[in-house]
């Protein structure tokens, strides 16, 4: 490890730790509204100043990291996995199977999944309980968001399947499944990652939208898409630039990530 | 070649913001700018329905009646004077003489009878039309002579002479059809999509008191721009000259910008109020089904409401606490004896022991043991309705009331609240614009499908309910509006007592008028800030809006 992917794993430790202990370090409950200070600036009782409705930002950004951090990842890996099974075994296989799974790619994404996730909501119980619904937000982001992982997976599986080193491992006897499993998805491996950090903050974002259509994370619970909602008001922004945590530190998340997880894969 | 055209748009580059001001400048001239927010459905005024054609039809209609929008008096339009007969049914009108359309064909009093007819006309299906309509029968339209005009109905219609300041008036002559107008403005040119235009009508009757015409503009030009974020942006580069309507966090915004600009006409007509399911029929637990028909329930959550702190944090002080169905801003049919809302948790919650539910360990419970827990429903996307619930919610969980929120897009919202009734409660507003009681008959009377708290109902389900039916066809038939009004009074009485909507907020009128405009006088009627569009013009400074 560099002292730069040290310090990247420093940081997610300590995100994790503050994550966790959440509970314990915030200054007052992520939902408890101190009306006699709504947008207030950092002060010792509220050390990220508070919201519209006066709630302490440092505990919602803190309780927010918590829903985020492990559900957006979760998204993240199932779109990803469905991605790199559908996309290796297209490029890999190729003829008929991959005209097959690239055209149904192509008609999910042209899809209108909106009116589909609409649809989810709208069918939904009202009575669920929120961190339910926050769940099936996320299952659906996952089940929905492989697209263009297939695509461009599938890109460089054939790209492998064309390759002189495959070649000789087929002429050699290797069996489909080995070739597969030990000469093709290794060499994809870092477009599994890269996929699955673009996939992150993408997710996070998505959330964002899906809370402003009614399939996100609920009032009051928070995460990291409902308070990057504030940032519609551009001028608030400028005047309270503090409100830009909670964007520092997803950006800060995704670059450690990237940072540190990559390097494990070059040293494995 | 290549390098001509490379020093050209160098060229442009620099200097396009020149460029741009001097186009600006050069299309305001005395040319008012604003932009409607959705395409005129059409240019007919006997059928308009949406806001984007009743603000063409404002602005180019010639109507018998004017309602003033500041002093809410009515005031003589086309019509010298008018008179209603003591029955309600029938209405005189003295008309002014020599007058001309925009396209210079004379008005008449048959004018008057070719457009009364028309709206009347059950083919023609005319939404202004059928607010006169009262009763079966006929309606009798005699023209004594060229200036006058008796409109005689079926059945009595509650105030009768209000009713003509939506009636725009036709000409029964004109090769031009319902294009020839009697207002200041004449349609000159609608580019689908994109924008209409207007000019000044040479024929218009109206001068200043020194004898002038109006109006004193040349010409209104709306373009169509459903984005309110970029007719804020183009208000604030000075592209237009009107924002119509703003809601408080637009307001703060420029505000902050140019406080000269904005303009708080204080409570307006609009309200935001939440209502508990109470269908016999919904898909909830009888439990809770008895909590929602319970009066003491609904009063008990009312008062453990803070609206004023509502108010201050999500409409940043630009909205009141909410008396009843009628805003304080409807002055003659606001009832003034209502009780304010007071917020008291402990009132609350005496409320609810008297009906039967009691507090364990901050938990409220009904006499069964169940959990007091519900779902408030409100639409996506609505910030501020959003804030209100979260607001809601710490203000019942100090009664053990615990609150969840669902958002939901606005069809599935709809389906649920008129057609599934899948719901616990709602939160939603109401924008009014008809100042008159008859305007909500179909909110409440029990029939109505908007009485939404449990509507059409084939017989009132409670004694209140059926008050409520009596009253507000007794108002309806009343024929002097004291009566009407004693009557309205007690509607509101009895909704205030009984809550079946619990009323939040009035939000403030709110527009943004560049200072630029000249004799602008924001009303909380709308149209807010052009209701006087014959008497504005544009000052000395053509650059428009937004001053830095």
């Amino acid at each position: 490890m560099n002292p730069l992917q040290k310090l990247a794993a420093i940081i997610l430790c300590l995100i994790f730790a503050l994550m966790v202990f959440a509970t314990i370090l915030v200054p007052a409950p992520y939902a408890r509204q101190f009306r006699d200070v709504p947008n207030a600036a950092p002060s010792t009782a509220h050390p990220l100043g508070t919201d519209a409705l006066g709630r302490d930002s440092l505990s919602r950004l803190l309780y927010g990291t918590r829903v985020s951090l492990l559900l957006a990842p979760a998204a993240a890996l199932l779109s990803t996995v469905i991605g790199a099974l559908l996309g290796t075994a297209a490029g890999f296989l190729g003829g008929w199977f991959e005209r097959l799974v690239l055209a149904v790619t192509d008609l999910s994404l042209a899809l209108p999944w909106l009116f589909l996730l609409l649809t989810v909501r709208a069918l939904l119980p009202l009575d669920v309980p929120p961190m339910v619904s926050v769940l099936i937000a996320f299952l659906m982001m996952g089940l929905l968001g492989w697209q263009t992982s297939v695509r461009v997976i599938c890109t460089a599986a054939r790209g492998i399947r064309d390759s002189d080193f495959l070649l000789l491992a087929r002429s050699s006897g290797c069996k489909p499944a080995r070739l597969l499993l030990r000469h093709v998805a290794p060499n994809l491996r870092p477009l599994f990652y890269a996929q699955f950090w673009i996939s992150i903050p993408l997710f996070i974002l998505t959330e964002a939208n899906l809370s402003i259509l009614g399939l996100g994370v609920m009032e009051p619970m928070p995460s990291w898409g409902n308070l990057l909602r504030g940032f519609e008001d551009f001028s608030a922004l400028a005047a309270n630039p503090w409100r830009l945590v909670p964007l520092i530190l997803l950006v800060v998340v995704v670059m450690c990530f990237q940072l540190v997880l990559p390097s494990q894969e070059v040293t494995q | 070649m290549r390098r001509a055209f490379a020093v050209l748009a160098f060229s442009f580059v620099i200097h396009w913001p020149t460029v741009l001001r001097a186009e600006t400048a050069g299309q305001s001239g005395s040319q008012l700018h604003f932009c409607l927010r959705g395409e005129p459905k059409t240019f007919n005024p006997l059928l308009v329905e949406d806001d984007a054609s009743e603000t063409i039809r404002y602005l180019t209609g010639g109507v018998l009646i004017r309602l003033n929008r500041q002093t809410q008096a009515l005031e003589p339009g086309l019509a010298l004077s008018w008179k209603v007969s003591q029955d309600g049914r029938r209405i005189a009108f003295r008309l002014r003489s020599g007058l001309r359309f925009s396209d210079g064909t004379p008005f008449s009093a048959e004018d008057v009878a070719y457009t009364m007819k028309a709206l009347m006309d059950p083919q023609l299906h005319s939404p202004t039309g059928d607010s006169f309509r009262s009763g079966e029968g006929q309606v009798d339209v005699q023209v004594p002579s060229a200036e006058s005009v008796v409109v005689t109905f079926p059945a009595p219609v509650a105030g009768l002479e209000r009713l003509f300041d939506q009636v725009a008036i036709l000409s029964a002559h004109s090769p031009k059809k319902e294009m020839a107008v009697l207002g200041p403005f004449y349609v000159a040119d609608y580019s689908p999509g994109s924008s209409v235009l207007l000019r000044r009508n040479p024929n218009y009757w109206k001068k200043d008191k020194e004898g002038k015409p109006l109006p004193y503009l040349d010409s209104v030009r709306l373009d169509i721009q459903r984005n309110r974020d970029i007719e804020l942006l183009r208000f604030r580069r000075g592209e237009i000259h009107l924002i119509n309507t703003l809601d408080s966090e637009y307001f703060e915004r420029l505000q902050k910008e140019t406080p000269g600009a904005v303009h708080d006409a204080g409570t307006g007509l609009d309200s935001e109020f939440m209502w508990f399911n109470q269908v016999p029929a919904a898909p909830l637990p009888e439990f809770k089904k008895n909590w929602f028909r319970t009066t003491e329930f609904r009063q008990a959550v009312s008062m453990a409401i803070n609206r004023a702190d509502l108010c201050r944090i999500v409409f940043g002080g630009h909205a009141q606490p909410a008396f009843g169905p009628v805003s304080p801003a409807n002055q003659f049919w606001f009832n003034s004896s209502l009780p304010v809302p007071k917020y008291d948790s402990a009132g609350a919650l005496r409320l609810l022991a008297r009906a039967g539910f009691r507090l364990d360990d901050g938990i409220l419970r009904d006499s069964s043991g169940n959990r007091v827990e519900f779902t408030v429903i409100t639409n996506a996307g609505n910030k501020s309705r959003e804030q209100m619930v979260t607001m809601i919610q710490q203000d019942l969980s100090q009664i053990g009331i615990k609150m969840n929120l669902v958002t939901l897009d606005f069809p599935s919202l709809i389906e649920r609240i008129t057609r599934t009734y899948d719901y616990e409660a709602c939160l939603l507003g109401l924008v009014n614009t008809d100042l008159d009681p008859n305007g909500q008959m179909n909110v409440w009377l029990s029939s109505a499908e908007n009485h939404q708290w449990n509507p059409k109902q084939a017989n009132p389900a409670t004694s209140w309910e059926a008050e409520l039916d009596r009253l507000m066809r007794a108002q309806a038939s009343a024929v002097t509006d004291k009566k009407r009004k004693s009557d309205f009074d007690k509607v509101q009485q009895i909704v205030a007592e009984q809550q079946p909507f619990i009323y939040l907020v009035n939000k403030n009128a709110m527009s943004a008028v560049s200072p630029a405009v000249v004799g602008s006088s924001p009303s909380v009627l709308d149209p807010h800030t052009f209701w006087n569009a014959e008497l504005l013009r544009l000052g000395a400074d053509p650059a428009l809006g937004a001053q830095k």
